[in-house]
C-alpha cells in the first residue's frame, strides 16, 4: 500500500480530515515520524550489522562495527557458504541452511498435521472425557521445552534418536496454540455442511481432506508462518540433541564460527555476521509469500 | 404406492427433551408433504430422523420398501436440501453437485450428464464454475437443490429452505420448487413454520405441536374443517376467531347475545369463525360489534373489535365503506366451527 492509499483508506470514516492534523503532500506527518522511528530501531542493527560483514575482520576487531561498505563482501559470503568448518571439517554453510530448512519445514508442518488431527478428534468425534483431553492438550501450554528439557532428552536418547532429524524435530510438534486454534475453526463451521457431506456418502477421512483441509487453508498458513520462524530459531533443543556437526543449524553454526577464536586468532566477526544475514533471509521470506496468501484468504472470506 | 412409512417414531434427546412423541405418517409416491408448525415442535426432528442425521429412539422409518433406521445417511437413497444451503464454500458450483456422485463412484460420463441435467433445469449453468460465494441467494438455494437432483433420491428433504431468502424470491422459487418437484414426480417433505408457504406447496399437510401430530389432510380440508383449536388458530391468516360460547341445542350465546343454532351438543364451548365468513349486517338481526381498530391491507380491510367483552376480527373488501361505533355483525351457521372447550377437539355438528 502507498501512503497514499493509506491516506486515503484511513480518512474514509470522517468526510472531514481532523483539522489539528498537520498533514504534508497527503502524508501526516506525526504517524509517519513514530512510523520511521519505528522501522529505524528495528532496522538500524541489521543494516549496520550487514555493512560490517562486507569488511575485514582484523580491521572489525580494531575499529568495531562499520557503517561504509568494505571490499570483502563476496569473498566473506562465499566463504560462509562453502568452506568446510567445524572440528571435523565437514559443514558448510550450506549444509547447516539445509538442516535449519528440515528442521523449520519440519517443525511447521509437523505441528501443523498433529494439531489439526487432535482438533479434529476433539470436534467432531464423541469420545469419553473429551473436552477433559482438550484440556490437558491445553494445559502443556505450562510445560514449555525448558521445563521438561531433561525428560525429553532422556526419551529421545533411550529410543535411539539422538542425531537424527526425527530426534530433532519429533519432541517439539506437540502444540496445544496450534490444536486450540484449530478447534476453535472447527467449531465455528457450520454443522450443516458435516451433514450434507454425511448426505454425499463423505466417510470421516474424506470429510477431513476435502472439506476441512481445504476451509483451513488461511489458518494453516498463518500457524505455518509463525511455526516455521519459531522452528528456524530453535537453539536450545539442537545444541543439546546433535553432537554430530553434520545435523547443524545455521542458528547453531553463528555461535560456532564464533568460536573459533583459538589461540591468538581473531574471530571472525565478518564471518558471523554474515551467517547472521544469510540466517535471516529464508523466515522474511517465508513472512513475505505466506502473508500474502494469508491476507488474500481473509479477504476473500470463504466460509 | 407409498416411498415413506414413518411408523410411530419417536425421538428423546440425550438431554432428556422429548422432541417427536410418536408420530406415523406415509408420504405417497410422488407427493409433495409438508410438516408445520409452530418453532420447536420437531418438525425439523422429524425430518432428520428420516434423513439419518438423528438416531431414531423408537418407531420404524421404512423407506422404498426397507427399513432404514440403522442405515446411514447416504445409504438411505435420500437428499436433503439445507435452510442456510450448506453449499461447500471452496468448491465450484460444479464440483458441489458432483461432489455426493464422486463419492459413490459414479463414471465420470454420468456425472457431467447428471449436473448438466439439473443445471438446465435449474437455470444455474452459466454458474457452473463460480464458487458458492459468487453467487446471490436465490441462486446459491438453486445450487442446493440442483445437489438434491443429481443424487436421483427416492425422496426430497427439505428444511425451511426458503426462510433466508426475501419476501418477494421466497414466493418465486416456492413456485418454482412447486413445479419442479411436479416435474421430477420425486415424493418429497418440506418442513415450514410458515403456513402459507404449507397451504400453497403441499398436496397434503401435516400439523404437528409439541411433538405431536394435530391433524394430517389437503390443504383445504385442514383449512375448512380444521381437527383442533390449535390447527384452527395456526392455518389461515388472519387467524381464526376464538370465541367462548354456550349451545343449548337450539341457540349459540356469545355474551349474552344469541342466535338459533341447531345443534345437538349443549354446553359450554369455543367457537371458531373465520374472519373473511363474517359480514356486516344491517337491521335488527345479528351480534352487536364495536369497532376499535380499522387496517387497511390493500385489496382488505380487517376490522378489529368487540362482541361484549370478547376480541374479534372480520375481513371485509377495501372497496366498501370503513365502518365505525357500534355495529351489527352477522354470519352463516355452516360457517361456525365448535370445539371441546376443555380438550380443544372438534364437536362437529
Ligand atoms: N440436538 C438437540 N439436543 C437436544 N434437544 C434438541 C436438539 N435439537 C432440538 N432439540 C429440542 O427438540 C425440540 C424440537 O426441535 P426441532 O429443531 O425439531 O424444532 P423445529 O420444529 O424444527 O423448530 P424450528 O421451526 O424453530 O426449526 C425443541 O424443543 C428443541 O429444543
Ligand atoms: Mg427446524
Amino acid at each position: 500500500m502507498t501512503t497514499t492509499e493509506l491516506e486515503q483508506s484511513a480518512s474514509v470514516p470522517h468526510a472531514k480530515p481532523a483539522p489539528s492534523r498537520k498533514t504534508f503532500g497527503g502524508v501526516r506527518i506525526y504517524d509517519h515520524v513514530v512510523l520511521w522511528f519505528g522501522v529505524f530501531l528495528m532496522m538500524a542493527p541489521l543494516v549496520v550489522a550487514f555493512t560490517t560483514s562486507s569488511f575485514d575482520h582484523v580491521l572489525i576487531h580494531r575499529q568495531g562495527m562499520q557503517f561504509g561498505w568494505g571490499d570483502q563482501f563476496s569473498q566473506t559470503y562465499s566463504t560462509v557458504l562453502n568452506q568446510q568448518g567445524g572440528f571435523t571439517g565437514e559443514v558448510t554453510g550450506w549444509l547447516m541452511t539445509q538442516n535449519s530448512f528440515i528442521l523449520g519445514i519440519g517443525f511447521a508442518v509437523g505441528k501443523i498435521v498433529i494439531s489439526m488431527l487432535a482438533a479434529y478428534a476433539i470436534v467432531y468425534f464423541r469420545f469419553p472425557f473429551a473436552t477433559l483431553a482438550f484440556w490437558i492438550i491445553f494445559m502443556t501450554l505450562l510445560l514449555p521445552l525448558e521445563v521438561r528439557i531433561l525428560p525429553s532428552y532422556e526419551v529421545v536418547q533411550q529410543l535411539g534418536l539422538l542425531n537424527t532429524y526425527t530426534g530433532l524435530i519429533l519432541p517439539l510438534i506437540a502444540s496445544a496454540t496450534g490444536t486450540f486454534f484449530f478447534r476453535q475453526f472447527f467449531k465455528s463451521v457450520p454443522n450443516e455442511l458435516l451433514e450434507a457431506a454425511r448426505i454425499d456418502g463423505a466417510n470421516a477421512w474424506r470429510f477431513l481432506i476435502d472439506i476441512l483441509v481445504p476451509l483451513s487453508k488461511t489458518m494453516m498458513a498463518a500457524i505455518f508462518i509463525i511455526m516455521f520462524v519459531v522452528g528456524w530459531n530453535q537453539y536450545l533443543w539442537p545444541t543439546l540433541m546433535t553432537t554430530d556437526e553434520t545435523y547443524f543449524t545455521l542458528v547453531r553454526g553463528i555461535k560456532q564460527v564464533m568460536q573459533n577464536m583459538i589461540g591468538a586468532d581473531i574471530p571472525k566477526y565478518n564471518e558471523a555476521l554474515a551467517m547472521a544475514m544469510l540466517a535471516m533471509i529464508p523466515p522474511v521470506a517465508v513472512i513475505l509469500i505466506f502473508q500474502r496468501m494469508f491476507i488474500k484468504g481473509l479477504v476473500e472470506q470463504e466460509k | 404406492m407409498t416411498t415413506l412409512k414413518i411408523k410411530n417414531v419417536k425421538k428423546v434427546y440425550p438431554n432428556g427433551a422429548d422432541a417427536v412423541k410418536g408420530v406415523s405418517v406415509d408420504v405417497e409416491d410422488g407427493e409433495l408433504v409438508v410438516f408445520v408448525g409452530p418453532s420447536g415442535c420437531g418438525k425439523s426432528t422429524l425430518l432428520r430422523m428420516v434423513a439419518g442425521l438423528e438416531s431414531v429412539t423408537e418407531g420404524e422409518i421404512e423407506l422404498a420398501g426397507r427399513i432404514v433406521n440403522e442405515l446411514e445417511p447416504a445409504d438411505r437413497n435420500i437428499a436433503m436440501v439445507f435452510q442456510n444451503y450448506a453449499l461447500y464454500p471452496h468448491m465450484s458450483v460444479r464440483k458441489n453437485l458432483a461432489y455426493g456422485l464422486k463419492n459413490r463412484k459414479t463414471p465420470q460420463a454420468e456425472i457431467d450428464t447428471r449436473v448438466s441435467e439439473a443445471a438446465e433445469l435449474l437455470q444455474i449453468a452459466e454458474f457452473l464454475d463460480r464458487k458458492p460465494s459468487q453467487l446471490s441467494g436465490g441462486q446459491r438455494q438453486r445450487v442446493a437443490m440442483g445437489r438434491a437432483i443429481v443424487r436421483h433420491p427416492a425422496i426430497f428433504l427439505f428444511d425451511e429452505p426458503l426462510s433466508n431468502l426475501d419476501a418477494k424470491l421466497r414466493n418465486q422459487m416456492r413456485l418454482e420448487i412447486k413445479k419442479l418437484q411436479r416435474r421430477l414426480k420425486t415424493a418429497a417433505i418440506y418442513v415450514t413454520h410458515d403456513q402459507v408457504e404449507a397451504m400453497t406447496l403441499a398436496d397434503r399437510i401435516v400439523v404437528l405441536n409439541a411433538g405431536q401430530i394435530e391433524q394430517i389432510g389437503t390443504p383445504a380440508e385442514i383449512y375448512s374443517n380444521p381437527a383442533t383449536t390449535f390447527v384452527a388458530s395456526f392455518i389461515g391468516a388472519p387467524p381464526m376467531n376464538m370465541l367462548e360460547a354456550t349451545t343449548t341445542g337450539e341457540s349459540l350465546e356469545i355474551d349474552g347475545q344469541s342466535i338459533p343454532y341447531s345443534v345437538k351438543h349443549s354446553g359450554r364451548v369455543q367457537m371458531g369463525l373465520r374472519p373473511e365468513r363474517i359480514k356486516i349486517v344491517n337491521g335488527e338481526a345479528g351480534f352487536g360489534f364495536d369497532v376499535t381498530v380499522l387496517e387497511d391491507l390493500g385489496a382488505t380491510r380487517l376490522v378489529h373489535g368487540h362482541i361484549g367483552g370478547q376480541e374479534i376480527t372480520l375481513a371485509q373488501d377495501a372497496d366498501l365503506p370503513a365502518p365505525s361505533g357500534h355495529i351489527k355483525i352477522g354470519f352463516q351457521p355452516d360457517d361456525v366451527l365448535l370445539f371441546d372447550e376443555a380438550t380443544g377437539q372438534r364437536i362437529l355438528t
